[in-house]
């Protein structure tokens, strides 16, 4: 699979210019010698004025950072979209299959397709989750499933964000910039809206109140607070939706409700879109010290008289140790065949897997199995001999700690540097809602690795953003 | 719907910061040319002092500086994190109690707070030396006028104009009170109602920290004379700095959110007991009870607004 040249999303292995990115292409030729250097100016004041910033955690440069936002939209054809949201949308329908499953009766761990030691051992499976009935029986209502692309057909899923997916603000953000920076390049395409994301989450958020809600549910976003690194996407949405952006001291729970604390009084809550990990959500049932929670949260919810969006537990069907088991999953739920792949991925715990890893690791990637934001990896190619070392000895004193997968050759787009227009690695996540139906923004957010060579797109290591265009036909 | 009691604590509580940083500007600005300008009444210091009080920023100052010269008071009132009333203090606070509230404030509102706090995070002490010192305060009342105007003219007239209206309000009446109470002794009735050059000269000033030295021209077609003086900050409705006209606009504020809750609140209560040291009352009676004596008791009461608006709405 690790293929000599990347994948090139604009230019055909001759040089000639792959459909989608014609117009682009014209375009860009046409444009004077400074303008992307201009537009990329005004795109850092655009964002800078609005504060779209994100924290890093461990640097010491003040606790705001601008995401770098390269000006070059990266565009997907209608077709290729359509087979994208297919796969999408039946991992999503399989992975709530599984949770609802895993959490009721455990038919798929009875017929042994995913060993029982993986989920009931696993730091992410919520015992006090067991027997909860959510509303409409979705856990996992807001879901970023990541991307990557090795060849024209060839899509795989890196891994799907069940939890609290974050970046959604900048998807709708860097459409805005665009629109702003480069409107004739928009009249010049018919690309679908992601506007409508914001309309849809309310509609998802409302169809999962609790019965007796009312026609207008009261829907709050819960976030940590301002020095939490997605404060900015929390304050955002809330924004969009009207709805109260609460801190856990803005809540209390009484005689099993949920209220607000506003300047009348009590209020009560029907829908809690939280963007505060299970772990700290209430003090009384998961982390006694925390002081981000609301004390008895998780009364009410199993009382059914709040909904928790996503529910708690819903980290045990993105596990990275659980992930190799979901082409598994959506058959035995769906009895279909997966539409999108996984990235092949080795077992250390299997002997010989992990000899091969032990072997190859410079050609590999190695991420901690509870790791995110692109903390805890190893890159194999671009690593050093000490790292390796390392990564080598952590695998053989926990092997269950770590997934190991080859290092793919990500596709690459043409991205504004300092010297002009250079292909770059990128990823993809589209967001999607599920409550009452499924909902897919056409798109989503392209992440681009900004240092020449590099593989990793994360902002918290240097990555930027692209608005990512699907072209209606 | 009524909005949190957290949301209505921040929005009270920056614009009050924002106000403060103008305030903080308007006193460095009186505090500086009258040391420029000082001969007989003590040394170039005296006035900085008395303007460091006046703020209840002093024993900050001298914890920390040796010498009140403008250079170290220019320090301590522009940059300082020591000192909780600094430009620096204010803006910074005002901009995270904005990030709190980011939803409770409309785009410009944020956006004149942000670029606020960008902007003088490039500022550097050695640039504001000297001329550029006034520059550098004109920019901070400049601030304030343009968070005022995004504040009037787009924030929806909910209970979240009412709080962050009365922020600003009752920070200017405190700080116009203690402006006065800065000077008040240069404002006494003495026998020889015409004062010498030198009280000419501090009236000036103290005018000229309200932004009142021209109108009060309009105002009373006089020279500058301490009773107009005192009875136009403290007394005259129409002078947007005066206590009158800050508890006009209080007290139309509390209105509005008597019609939100459906009733009136103990910070009504405090507002009205304030509001009474001003309406129907007459220069001639406060300085009979003593100007001093006056501003004191006004600026407790007014204190005791905030404290009954935090109770009965919910702040925490």
């Amino acid at each position: 699979m690790t293929q000599p040249t990347p994948f090139d999303e604009m230019h055909n292995a001759d040089g000639s210019i792959r459909e989608p990115y014609r117009e682009l292409d014209r375009w860009l030729r046409e444009q004077p010698p400074q303008a992307l250097n201009l537009m990329a100016t005004d795109a850092e004041g655009i964002f800078r004025r609005l504060g779209i910033t994100f924290a890093v955690y461990g640097s010491n440069e003040g606790t705001e950072k601008l995401i770098p936002f390269d000006v070059i939209p990266r565009i997907i054809s209608a077709a290729e979209w359509r087979r994208l949201a297919r796969g999408i949308e039946q991992r999503v329908r399989a992975l709530n299959a599984f949770l609802h499953d895993i959490y009721h009766r455990q038919e798929i761990l009875k017929a042994g397709r995913v060993p029982e030691k993986l989920i009931l051992q696993n730091a992410a499976f919520c015992p006090e989750m067991m027997g909860i009935d959510p509303a409409r029986a979705v856990y996992a209502h807001i879901i970023g499933v990541d991307i990557v692309r090795t060849g024209p057909d060839d899509f795989y899923v890196l891994e799907d964000n069940l939890r609290t997916p974050s970046g959604v603000s900048y998807m709708l953000e860097d459409r805005e910039a665009m629109l702003q920076l480069a409107p004739d390049l928009f009249q010049r395409h018919k690309v679908a809206p992601v506007e409508t994301y914001t309309e849809n989450l309310m509609r998802t958020l409302e169809s999962v109140a609790p019965e007796g809600a009312g026609a207008s549910p009261t829907i709050v976003v819960l976030t940590p607070g301002i020095y939490n690194s997605a404060y900015f996407e929390h304050s955002f949405l809330a924004d969009q939706m009207g709805a109260q952006l609460c801190e856990g001291q803005d809540l209390f729970v009484e005689d099993g409700f949920v209220y607000m604390r506003t300047t009348s009084g009590p209020e009560r809550v029907d829908v809690i879109y939280r963007r505060i990990d299970d772990d700290y959500i209430d003090p009384l049932t998961f982390k006694p010290d925390s002081m981000l929670g609301v004390p008895g949260l998780f009364d009410a919810y199993r009382a059914g008289t709040v909904t928790l969006v996503n529910a708690p537990g819903t980290g045990i069907a993105d596990d990275k140790a659980v992930y190799t088991y979901v082409p598994e999953i959506i058959e035995f739920y769906l009895g279909e065949k997966p539409l999108l792949s996984n990235v092949p991925t080795y077992n250390c715990t299997n002997d010989d897997e992990r000899a091969y890893v032990l072997a190859n690791i410079g050609d590999l990637v190695v991420k901690e199995v509870h790791g995110s934001g692109g903390y805890g990896m190893l890159v194999g190619p671009t690593s050093t001999r000490a790292q390796r070392e390392e990564f080598r000895n952590r695998i053989i004193a926990r092997p269950d700690n770590y997934i190991v997968q080859p290092t793919l050759a990500l596709s690459t787009c043409p991205t504004y540097v300092n010297r002009g227009i250079a292909p770059r690695h990128v990823d993809l996540r589209p967001y999607v809602l599920v409550g009452d139906q499924i909902r897919i923004t056409p798109g989503g957010l392209t992440r681009v690795a900004l240092k020449k060579g590099s593989l990793v797109v994360n902002s918290s290591q240097g990555g930027g953003t692209k608005d990512t265009w699907v072209l209606e036909e | 719907m009524t909005i949190l009691g957290r949301t209505a604590q921040n929005l009270f509580w920056l614009s009050r910061y924002i106000e403060r940083a103008e305030n903080m500007a308007r006193l460095l600005e009186v505090g500086y040319r009258m040391s420029l300008t000082a001969r007989r009444e003590g040394g170039p210091s005296e006035h900085l002092v008395s303007m460091m009080q006046a703020a209840e920023v002093d024993e900050a100052f001298n914890a920390k500086y040796e010498v009140a010269d403008i250079a170290s008071v220019a320090q301590f009132m522009l940059f300082d994190e020591d000192n909780f009333s600094s430009v620096r203090s204010c803006l910074k606070a005002a901009r995270t109690n904005a990030r709190s509230v980011r939803t409770a404030l409309t785009l410009d509102m944020w956006e004149s707070l942000n670029a606020a706090w960008l902007e003088f995070a490039q500022m550097r002490p050695r640039d504001v030396t000297g001329p550029r010192l006034q520059e550098a305060l004109q920019w901070v009342k400049q601030v304030s006028h343009q968070f005022r105007g995004a504040l009037m003219g787009t924030i929806l007239r909910d209970e979240g104009y009412a709080f962050a209206t009365m922020g600003g309000y009752l920070e200017r009446a405190d700080n116009t009170a203690r402006i006065l109470d800065m000077k008040y002794y240069v404002l006494l009735p003495r026998a020889n109602l015409v004062g010498g050059d030198v009280d000419i000269q501090q009236w000036t000033l103290i005018l000229r920290a309200a932004s009142a030295h021209r109108s009060y021209r309009h105002v009373y077609h006089d020279r500058y004379k301490a009773w107009n003086i005192a009875d136009y900050l403290i007394l005259r409705s129409e002078m947007p700095r005066s206590l009158a006209f800050c508890f006009s606009n209080i007290n139309r504020t509390l209105d509005m959110l008597t019609e939100v809750h459906g009733a009136r609140s103990d910070a009504h209560m405090a507002a009205d007991e304030a509001r009474a040291m001003l309406e129907g009352n007459s220069m001639e009676k406060i300085f009979a009870y003593g100007l001093h004596e006056f501003l004191t008791e006004f600026i407790a009461r007014n204190n005791r607004v905030t404290d009954a608006l935090s109770e009965s709405y919910n702040f925490y």
